[in-house]
């Protein structure tokens, strides 16, 4: 029904099984539109944030997707300016993550805010002290970076690349790219790093706040650091699944294993940064604010040693060695559970410094405040999961996001199968079939 | 943080709470609902929603009988000085709608310019800032007891103590009219310090010798504005918060209760203000 608009030499489920698809995520995304709209239209009571929470789910979700959508800008920055030519074979699909991952924030942002018609009182009235200033006005520069490096993937499109003038566009737009790379990757170390800010500021609180360079505290530069290092191994993770749900190759392998080995040495530096933070701020300056760190992971039922174990062990010493050692790295067992584990601490990274902070008591005769989210809050959490998966498969069937999809996987031409009934496939260049 | 037009010395408004004279009658909580036209629920039961601008705590030795002690410990906003004028909240609202004013010291809050993003509530270690989850619903009839000198917020916004500044904004008007620029001590009290029925809580002019806050205080601008009141104490004093309301205790564990200390060290014992 629509191989008019599907791309050239690939191969696409059946339009009834897409839809499908579509309509069973369309069903979540409702979902969270509905939640959306009771919390828009009632106000933030619909969540379980309270006076001791006024940063929760909502927040931490903001974080960790800006952090797992640095691979856009990360893996531009190697395309484009360092010069690492194999990433064109996934730029495509970093910018389309980093663009979901972009809008869902800048959505996010929209609803946990409590007066959303006032929104852009953070750009009227900008106080430039403020660190999430400094987020809003870098976060949506970026956004509109990432929306124009999306588009010429749109004209790409088989029908929309008929027309000369969006065929032009489209040239001229990928001859200027280097251009909004370099923007792309200006910006983001600054947004990033002003949301390392965000928490490292907070002076009256001994848990977040950091000493740093000049006016940026050290998350500043760990949160930069995290999502470059993190972001790739992100997209790495979409791309596998991708290829799982899709069945057939979509990437050569090594085009993964450089990305890979880029994000494993990333990481293995982040980690012994924020190892360095994390000894400095246990011993020096939490002590300076009369507190150990017995005060922070202890006296409540959650948050002990164990999510430091986990967020800087195994989500950032694990996965690094997988990563930079050789024999693992193409071991794709190996590879994608460092993947998952990379995801996995830099989400718990922004956990710890969202909703810990909130957590820790700070005068001596306060108390933990733990919380849970409402299903509201839960929902719309999950609502910009469901508009990625959408935009995704959206994007695959109509535009060439993989640019060796083609290549890997050769299309049987039927007339060639009815001359060859027998004729095999090689087993590594399946058929698309979906 | 603005430098704005003042006439002579810029003055420091803050407290000085005697937390051996309160008792926790709660008077002060009353007092600045009514004056403040703070809204309420049916159901106030659950306090991490509740609207409380002046909040009582209730401190304990932790000992057991015959030993045990209790403190009641009211929390106005602190309004925190910082380092030149840097207070936690003002320095990260991104839309400028909180203000240290240099002229009285005290910290605004702008409920029009708020649009609720609650990073002023995070940063603050006093839990002094609340968010407006509901809209105000006053009982029927209630409206007409209102106070016209401040308007009531919206849901979604922040809001907390003011030192009720509208008095002040009255008192200088009041002042200036009368030929006199300077507001007499006793033209600007707060709601809970006329409510205090031990007289626990003294208001005015920290900077002013005159008045009998500064002289129960001692403030030291030397050493980041500590007292030389062997009693008094501020809260979390060392991590540079540099708050304008002082407590008063002559019992150590209730002084050591303000702030965080390791187990060596001693109480009031501060090497260094962290700012």
């Amino acid at each position: 029904m629509d191989s008019a608009l599907i791309p050239k030499g690939v191969k696409r489920c059946p339009m009834w099984q897409f839809l499908l698809g579509l309509g069973i995520v369309g069903a979540v995304l409702a979902w969270g539109v509905y939640a959306m709209l009771l919390v828009w239209f009632k106000g933030l009571n619909q969540t379980n944030m309270n006076d001791y929470y006024g940063f929760a789910l909502w927040i931490w979700a903001d974080l960790a997707v800006i952090a797992l959508g640095g691979g856009a800008f990360f893996s531009g920055l190697l395309k484009y300016i360092v010069g690492k030519d194999e990433l064109k074979n996934i730029i495509n699909y970093a910018v389309l993550i980093g663009f979901i991952c972009y809008s869902s924030a800048l959505l996010i942002l929209a609803i946990d805010i409590g007066q959303p018609l006032r929104g852009w009182f953070i750009f009227w009235h900008a106080n430039v002290h403020s660190m999430l200033t400094e987020v809003a006005f870098c976060l949506s520069c970026y956004f509109a970076v990432l929306t124009i490096e999306y588009i010429p993937l749109i004209l790409e499109n088989r029908q929309l690349d008929k027309v000369p003038f969006f065929h032009n566009l489209s040239h001229n737009m990928h001859e200027t790219m280097a251009v909004f790379a370099a923007t792309g990757a200006f910006l983001s170390f600054f947004h990033q790093g002003s949301l390392g800010g965000v928490a490292g500021v907070l002076f009256g609180r001994p848990f977040a706040f950091r000493e740093g360079l000049l006016i940026w505290p050290w998350t500043f530069f760990l949160f930069t650091w995290s999502a470059a290092a993190y972001g790739p191994c992100f997209t790495l993770l979409i791309t596998w699944i991708t290829e799982k749900v899709a069945r057939k190759k979509l990437v050569k392998d090594n085009v993964i294993e450089l990305l890979a080995k880029i994000s494993g040495w990333m990481i293995f530096t982040y980690t012994i940064a924020k190892i360095c933070d994390t000894t400095r701020w246990a011993n020096i300056t939490a002590p300076g604010l009369g507190q150990n760190l017995a005060d922070f992971y202890t006296g409540n039922a959650f948050y002990g040693y164990w999510i430091l174990f986990a967020e800087i062990i195994l989500g950032g010493v694990v996965p690094a060695i997988i990563l930079i050692s050789a024999p693992l790295r193409k071991n794709p067992t190996w590879r994608v559970t460092a993947f998952f584990l990379g995801v996995m601490g830099v989400s718990l990274n922004r956990w710890v410094m969202v909703l810990q902070v909130m957590a820790v008591p700070i005068m001596p005769f306060d108390t933990w405040a733990l919380y849970y989210p409402s299903w509201q809050e839960v929902a719309t959490t999950i609502l910009p999961v469901a508009y990625g998966i959408i935009l995704i498969m959206i994007s695959y069937r109509y535009l060439p996001i993989f640019p060796q999809e083609a290549e890997l996987n050769p299309i049987q031409e039927e007339a060639a199968m009815a001359v060859e009934p027998h004729t095999e496939s090689v087993p590594d260049l399946k058929p698309a079939n979906a | 943080m603005k430098h704005e037009q003042t006439h002579g010395t810029p003055m420091k408004y803050g407290m000085a709470i005697d937390l051996d004279k309160c008792t926790g009658c709660g008077a002060c909580m009353v007092a600045c609902m009514a004056e403040n036209n703070i809204p309420f629920k049916e159901d106030e039961s659950e306090k991490l929603v509740s609207i409380t601008w002046m909040r009582i705590f209730k401190l304990s030795n932790g000992k057991s009988f015959p030993d045990l002690d209790i403190c009641y410990l009211p929390r106005p906003c602190q309004h925190c000085e910082g380092h030149g004028g840097h207070s936690p909240c003002v320095s990260v609202c991104p839309a400028t709608a909180t203000d240290y004013s240099q002229e009285t010291g005290i910290v605004s809050q702008i409920v029009t310019r708020c649009f609720g993003c609650r990073y002023c509530m995070g940063a603050c270690p006093y839990h002094a800032r609340y968010f407006n989850w509901w809209d105000p619903v006053w009982p029927d009839g209630m409206e007409k007891y209102l106070s016209p000198n401040v308007s009531p917020r919206m849901r979604g916004v922040v809001e907390k103590c003011s030192f009720c500044y509208h008095r002040y904004q009255l008192a200088k008007n009041k002042a200036y009219l009368n030929g006199g620029r300077r507001v007499p001590e006793e033209a600007y009290q707060t709601a809970c310090t006329q409510a205090c029925p031990a007289g626990a809580i003294v208001f005015g002019d920290l900077n002013n010798p005159e008045h009998q806050v500064h002289q129960i205080v001692k403030p030291d601008p030397d050493n980041g504005n500590r007292s030389r009141n062997d009693r008094a104490f501020r809260l979390l004093e060392r991590t540079g918060t540099n708050t304008k309301v002082y407590y008063l205790s002559s019992r150590e564990w209730v002084r050591r209760a303000g702030d965080n200390y390791l187990a060596h060290e001693k109480t009031g014992q501060v090497a260094k203000l962290h700012h």
